[in-house]
């Protein structure tokens, strides 16, 4: 069973605001649901490779070569707060 | 008895690569555009983008380890590092994590540790307080430098003194900047070194507790920074107080070093292999290609200077560091027959007057005649004097030294009978002089020479002179 | 104009039988009047020109929400994203319609980020089952399911991260192909779980996915994971199975199936056989790890992949005093329960200490199990199973138990853990209510499940008409 504490770390680290009913009914889903993954700690994997991509290829870099950027206004044409021809935010020293 | 102790330092530096184009994306690189105009869905991480490696970092970064002398990984791969921020479009930076492009090597007397590649952050720009809610303090995200191309260089912890750090960044970056990847520019940021610091009691192998100091922007403060780094944590260990591990900030102004720990809970950055890349695996065709474009580097071309050509130490660095001077020096050298230590000179010579900067190919003083000039000096056909207005002459006009030693009446006098009587004149001018040479004052003689030397343009032989002076004061 | 298959009526179109606007127009107006809410956006006009000298021309085409579509909304079922519209679209997208000549219908409703098996974790409201409306559509394309279920498009396309093609289709009685990962380029869908995603297609008939296909799939430059096919897709042609050996896994059609789908699956292997298959059962070691192992991949991505919806370039953003409260709380109020569930399940098994136990194990489960199915494919041409545990479920009926509804994707998630293709075609009725067939083989064997695929839908002679007659 996850903790609140647990719970409330791992929130904090995915920038969500949970609300107190979240963090209790997200602890006791999570928790059943890494309860069912946890039979995978059953098979022994010593010796297996991982898998991170099916497919076999390699490199398949992109040479050089500019492309357009967008135009500034293109850019900032869905920012929910454009200002001074950029992404306006709040201090991240501000507190 | 108060122990004492030995700094071991590593450096981690961080140098943006001069691709076209950015690390993932299409977008040019930025110098001062106005913000957000080198950006694109990709770069902004827009819903639904996906990188694609540029081929050429790939390949600055195989040349930076070839030239490094590290082994290049037969098969590396990309990581995500998870981490909130504005100046990060995608909540993620993509680098190479545990399995980097280059391993091992070594510059001059460092070890390297590592080199892998990874895109840089955007800018934040603090703009003061925001309209919208009242009294808060805002910032506004330029994305035009994020994804700029990086590599980091990582050390060993193998540099003992703030002055070896910054001799061997000085290595690193004139070997960077001849490489070709890199403006290595410290102020323009393309270019930036965090140092590792710790130290230990002398004769101990066990490492001290490290502190990073982050993002230094000249070499002279990398070395002032970790002197004081070095001062802090002595003390600390001399009142028995531990040093903690924690990343610090040096202010050169101040020369004070704060604490850069942030409020928020240490950093989780939950690193996974990022699915969106396929491994990078060099070719035989790409490692020849990036072996081509290495050019020899000062390190190589230093030794080499020195063993062939017999320069001295400094001359042979001076040109190492200057490889357009080098080269040129290369083609006086053979022009003049292999006489290379007084290639040297001249090339040195003539580096003075037309500036470290510029370059003498396209000079009005071609190799062939400045190793005629060479070789009149040696032959005593001119004085070094004269030679030296010779080469003034040769830089306005391109002319022959020969035909402007002859034109201006610079070749040395053969006749000693000329200059016998401009020595006797001279003596008799002086009588002053004369007097105190013949009461013991042997040094005084000196005072002869210019103007014997004005008289006669220079084109007297120093050795000449002297000679005649003893014989006719008698001394 | 409804009884045509997307093939019949491009044929018509470009014979000159079939007016392309009039047959747009006729989609327009259905699509417009759409019972189901299955779509979020419908376009308010038909094209006044069409150039019938491209394959598609004047076929429309419905497209799930969470493929960029430039300057329409594309939302991807989320908040977060409500009225963001794209300055690009998406390479399939752009093949589809400026390469082959599609005109875009719509953009159907989906899962919020393609996670949920129902198309009830939608901030645009549930779709519902043209079957049976108080039923789901299955997820988490059941927007684009729905509409060819539903007659207002005549195909779709929609997204596949652990079934999210198959188990719709098969909920709602048509074909779902989920090609090999790396078929179709992602460039432009909007991520869930980048290892695992992959563009399908939705259609009436097996040949209508071949065509549908035959358009989306090649390498794309801006797809590093992008490969295309070996070889171009082919108009399947078979009419019989004669000499292809079916492997059942034991694994995957028995415990945990209900009653009515093992019947129908049982059926189809009867008729299989006597188009000439040969049927065995066989074994998938690990195909049972495979939901644990998706569980974890998934939400690791997802977790990742979710990080850049912060407010500040793009889309939905609470307003706040600092920058942590900015993220915490547009991230807070922009996700629904479903996202967050995930997103939490993902950053920790990503986070430190857990990594080995969690993510690293699962990627290790994931090569056990595509060596399992390269063992399986030395004995048989295709792995066969039931598409989904059940058939349509009532609306609201496991949203309270998030491992239930997980379990729908049981029978389809390790073919995704595998990167290989897989169909499911509709075999039958169940309740009244459509039950699919899910055919899968080796990567890139498209062709040859198409044709398989062809002669078993000629054989079962489903009628599907019944959800929109
Ligand atoms: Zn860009």
């Amino acid at each position: 069973m996850l903790s609140s504490d647990q719970v409330l770390h791992v929130a904090r680290l995915a920038r969500l605001e949970l609300t107190p009913e979240e963090v209790e009914r997200f602890g006791g889903e999570l928790s059943k649901v890494l309860d069912h993954i946890e039979l995978i700690g059953q098979l022994d994997l010593e010796d297996v490779q991982p898998t991170s991509h099916v497919i076999d290829v390699e490199n398949a870099l992109r040479a050089d070569v500019p492309r357009p950027s967008l135009p500034v206004e293109k850019a900032l044409a869905s920012a929910p707060d454009a200002a001074d021809g950029g992404f306006r935010v709040p201090s991240p020293g501000a507190s | 008895m108060s122990t004492e102790y030995e700094p071991v330092i590593g450096l981690e530096i961080h140098v943006q690569l001069k691709t076209r184009t950015k690390m993932f994306c299409g977008c040019e690189l930025s110098f001062g555009e106005e913000p957000n105009t080198r950006t694109c869905p990709v770069c902004l991480g827009l819903p639904g983008t996906l990188p694609v490696t540029n081929a050429q970092a790939v390949q600055y970064g195989i040349m930076m380890g070839l030239a490094l002398g590290c082994e290049i990984a037969p098969r590396s791969i990309f990581h995500r590092k998870n981490y909130f921020y504005p100046d990060l479009s995608k909540g993620y930076q993509i680098s190479q994590y545990d399995i980097p492009l280059c391993l091992g090597g070594q510059l001059g007397d460092v070890k390297i540790h590592r080199i892998h590649l990874e895109e840089d952050a955007a800018k934040l720009v603090h703009v003061g307080s925001s309209g919208r809610i009242h009294g808060s303090e805002a910032s506004v995200v330029d994305y035009n430098r994020g994804g700029t191309p990086l590599a980091e260089i990582v050390t060993e912890p193998d540099i003992y003194s703030a002055d070896q750090a910054r001799d061997w960044l000085t290595l690193l970056r004139e070997t960077l900047r001849q490489l070709g990847v890199s403006d290595v520019n410290m102020e323009e940021g393309s270019l930036r070194c965090d140092a590792n610091v710790s130290i230990r009691p002398k004769g101990s192998k066990a490492l001290g507790t490290k502190t990073e100091l982050k993002n230094m922007n000249s070499f002279r403060f990398v070395a002032q920074g970790i002197n004081a780094e070095i001062a802090r944590q002595t003390a600390l260990l001399e009142s028995g107080e531990p040093v903690t591990q924690e990343t610090l900030h040096f202010d050169p102004v101040s020369g004070r070093i704060s604490s850069l720990r942030s409020k928020e809970e240490a950093h989780d950055y939950r690193y996974f292999p990022e699915p969106d890349l396929v491994p990078i695996v060099p070719t035989p065709e790409m490692m020849a290609a990036a072996e081509a474009a290495i050019p020899e580097l000062p390190a190589e071309r230093e030794a080499r200077y020195e063993s062939d050509f017999g320069l001295p130490k400094d001359t042979a660095h001076l040109f190492a560091y200057e490889p357009t001077w080098g080269t040129y020096f290369e083609r006086v050298a053979v022009e003049g027959d292999r006489d290379a230590k007084a290639a040297g000179i001249w090339v040195t010579e003539l580096r003075t007057r037309l500036g470290a900067d510029a370059d003498p190919h396209k000079s009005a003083v071609v190799p062939a005649q400045l190793a005629a000039l060479a070789a009149l000096a040696a032959a005593k056909k001119v004085t070094a004097a004269a030679a030296r207005t010779v080469l003034d002459k040769m830089v306005e006009t391109g002319d022959h030294p020969a035909e402007i030693a002859e034109a201006e009446g610079l070749t040395a006098m053969e006749d000693s009978g000329e200059l016998s009587q401009i020595v006797a004149k001279v003596i008799s001018e002086n009588q002053d002089v004369v007097e105190r040479i013949r009461g013991g004052n042997a040094k005084a003689m000196g005072a002869l020479v210019g103007p014997i030397m004005r008289e006669t343009k220079g084109r007297a032989d120093g050795g000449e002179v002297n000679r005649l002076l003893r014989e006719q004061l008698g001394v | 104009m409804i009884e045509l298959t997307a093939k019949q009526a491009a044929d018509a179109i470009r014979s000159g039988e079939l007016d392309a606007a009039e047959y747009f127009e006729f989609y327009r107006q259905r699509a417009a009047k759409d019972p189901y809410n299955s779509y979020v956006w419908v376009a308010d006009e038909t094209p006044a020109e069409i150039d019938t000298s491209k394959p598609f021309a004047g076929v429309p085409i419905a497209i799930k929400d969470l493929f960029c579509t430039e300057g329409i909304p594309s939302q991807a079922g989320s908040k977060i994203l409500e009225d963001y519209r794209p300055p690009y679209s998406a390479t399939s997208v752009k093949k589809l319609t400026t390469e082959a000549g599609s005109t875009l219908l719509g953009k159907t409703n989906q899962d919020e980020f393609a996670m949920g098996s129902s198309t009830e974790n939608s901030a645009y409201g549930p779709t519902l089952n043209p079957w049976d409306t108080t039923r789901v559509p299955g997820g988490s394309s059941g927007g684009s399911a729905a509409v060819v279920a539903g007659a207002t498009a005549p195909w779709s396309i929609g997204t596949d991260t652990g079934g999210s093609i198959r188990q719709p289709a098969a909920l709602t009685g048509i074909v779902g192909l989920k090609p090999t990962y790396g078929a179709i380029s992602r460039y432009g869908m909007i991520a869930f779980a980048s290892s695992l995603d992959q563009a399908g297609t939705f259609t009436r008939d097996v040949t209508d996915t071949a065509m549908l296909l035959s358009a989306m799939v090649g390498a794309d430059p801006c797809d590093q994971t992008s490969l295309g096919l070996p070889e171009p897709v082919r108009l399947p042609t078979a009419d019989s199975l004669k000499g292809i050996r079916l492997g059942v896994p034991e694994e995957l059609s028995g415990e945990g199936i209900e009653e009515g789908v093992l019947k129908a699956f049982n059926e189809t292997l009867e008729l299989a056989k006597q188009l000439g298959a040969t049927v065995e059962t066989t074994h998938l070691p690990h195909a049972p790890h495979g939901l644990a192992a998706y569980y974890l991949i998934a939400p690791a991505e997802c977790s990742s992949n979710l990080a850049r919806y912060d407010g500040v370039r793009f889309g939905f953003r609470k307003q706040a005093d600092t920058l942590l409260d900015m993220y915490n709380q547009t991230r807070e109020a922009g996700f629904g329960a479903e996202v967050k569930r995930r997103i939490m399940l993902g950053t920790y098994a990503l986070s430190s200490g857990y990594y080995d136990a969690y993510y690293g194990r699962a990627q290790k489960v994931r090569t056990l199990i595509a060596q399992d199915f390269k063992n399986a494919f030395g004995d048989f041409d295709f792995i066969v199973t039931p598409t989904a545990p059940g058939v349509a479920f009532e609306l609201n009926s496991k949203t309270s138990d998030p491992l239930a509804m997980y379990l729908n994707d049981f029978c389809t998630v390790p073919m995704s853990l595998a990167g290989i293709p897989a169909i499911s075609i509709p075999n039958g009725l169940s309740e009244g209510l459509p039950v699919g067939f899910q055919i899968a083989g080796p990567a890139f064997s498209e062709n040859r499940i198409l044709d398989a695929a062809l002669a078993l839908e000629k054989a079962i002679g489903f009628d599907g008409s019944k959800a929109y007659a």
